[in-house]
């Protein structure tokens, strides 16, 4: 699953995040597709808050950050 | 009860400081370079003044050069440390949480720059940071402690570890509120944060320690700062930090004791935050969290209508849109991020009142953007 947080500034791409977590299967991926600088960072801090795993960060099509997270409970 | 809970931005003046100020604009506004009365009489107040900020740092007058702030201090020590050392190596090595002052000024060097990464407290990695200055360091930086959560940084330690290589200390947010670490090469700092007025630092140089002028030199502050110092507010600054000294150690434990409130209150009262930096070894009054689903400009604007003045690190409370850079470094929430820095004038009263509010204003921000 991809969400599509382009032009959403802080703390909104960990608030969808937080909102479709609940979308995928325990053990399946999110990716969230994000251009705003805080993105990154804080949803590497919200895996560790909320027991989800951080899979790593890639590039969308069209050259946007990308951070993956894996649902673990 | 409104309440200024940001003196790691600048701490109201002391009341000692306004004293000196008044008086010293009387006698020290002349050119204190001139040998007329008027020069003289500047020149007489700017060399107590110089003394004075000298012992509470532990230097000799000779090593303590005034600037326009701690950034103009910070910048110096750094550029004119890593100019004069170039024989020893090429490197410049800094932690990952130095203020920005010092990685503007990093930029400007030619060779190659290291940033040692910090644990989730924000305390450097030693063992990284020794290795490497020891592979051709021109020169190292540690910060005495964190400006944005508190943590002091094991100085002592890499200073042991790396005699040979010329160590810029910043000192900024330590002096005056805590001890300073005992080895540094070149030492920065700036008025604002111990209650002096806005436009005095100090850029602290070893005697000993290689460093040369990065700017146009002339004869002013020893020639390591151009321009004719502002001797009132130097006069001011002194006084201030004189003041501060004096009272430090029961003002740390005032103060320390108003930080462990709110890091335990906090996070008792408000949830999902994260509070920050080394509970216990860190300075007396400085503390931040950070809180989940929070825009930060949005709980500033929250609590500066409550009256609290406090700062952030969150993206969005900058003008870059980049979060802060510490914060980064720790691997903490840059999120909802707060600062509350304490000074001389901060009162239980304040701080109980904050803490009673602080839960509102954060729900509150959390229900404009829907928040779970």
């Amino acid at each position: 699953m991809r969400l599509d947080c382009r032009g959403r500034r802080c703390p909104l791409p960990i608030l969808d995040l937080a909102k479709h977590i609940g979308d995928v299967a325990v053990g399946e991926t999110i990716t969230v597709e994000a251009d705003d600088p805080a993105a990154g960072p804080d949803i590497l801090a919200w895996c560790r808050m909320r027991g989800h795993a951080y899979a790593g960060a890639s590039r969308a099509a069209d050259g946007t950050p990308a951070y993956t997270v894996r649902r673990l409970h | 009860m409104p309440a200024y809970l940001d003196a790691a931005s600048a701490a109201p003046l002391h009341p000692v400081a306004r004293q000196a100020l008044i008086a010293a604009l009387e006698d020290g506004w002349a050119d204190p370079g001139r040998l007329y009365g008027a020069g003289r009489r500047a020149q007489l107040l700017l060399d107590p003044a110089r003394e004075s900020v000298a012992e509470c740092i532990g230097a000799r007058p000779d090593e303590v050069s005034f600037t326009a702030n701690g950034t103009q201090a910070l910048s110096a020590a750094a550029l004119g440390t890593l100019a004069a050392n170039r024989r020893h190596g090429d490197t410049f090595v800094h932690t990952a949480v130095e203020h920005s002052a010092l990685l503007h000024a990093a930029e400007l060097h030619p060779g190659p720059v290291v940033s040692v990464g910090v644990d989730t407290l924000g305390r450097v990695d030693v063992a990284a940071f020794v290795a490497a200055a020891r592979a051709g360091a021109a020169a190292a930086a540690v910060q005495a402690a964190n400006h944005e959560v508190g943590t002091t940084q094991p100085v002592g330690e890499i200073a042991a570890a790396v005699p040979d290589v010329p160590l810029i200390v910043d000192a900024t947010q330590t002096l005056g509120h805590s001890a300073l670490p005992a080895h540094w090469s070149v030492l920065a700092c700036d008025a604002r944060t111990w209650g002096g007025p806005p436009g005095v630092g100090a850029l602290c140089v070893r005697t000993g320690t290689r460093w040369r002028s990065p700017y146009p030199a002339d004869d002013r502050e020893g020639g390591r700062v151009p321009g004719t110092p502002n001797v009132p507010a130097i006069v001011a600054a002194a006084a201030a930090l004189r003041a501060a000294c004096a009272d430090q150690a029961a003002e740390a434990a005032r103060l320390s004791k108003l930080v462990d409130q709110i890091r335990t209150t906090v996070a008792a009262t408000v949830p999902d935050v994260e509070v920050l930096g080394d509970p216990v070894d860190r300075l007396p009054h400085i503390v931040t969290f950070s809180c989940l689903y929070v825009d930060g400009e949005a709980l500033l604007t929250a609590l500066d209508r409550r009256g609290f003045a406090v700062s952030s690190g969150s993206s969005c409370t900058s003008s870059t849109l980049q979060p802060s850079h510490v914060l980064v470094a720790m691997g903490a929430l840059t999120s909802g991020n707060v600062r509350v820095s304490l000074h001389h004038a901060t009162t239980q009263a304040e701080i109980d009142e904050f803490l009673r509010v602080l839960p509102d204003a954060v729900a509150d921000v959390r229900a404009e953007i829907g928040a779970p």
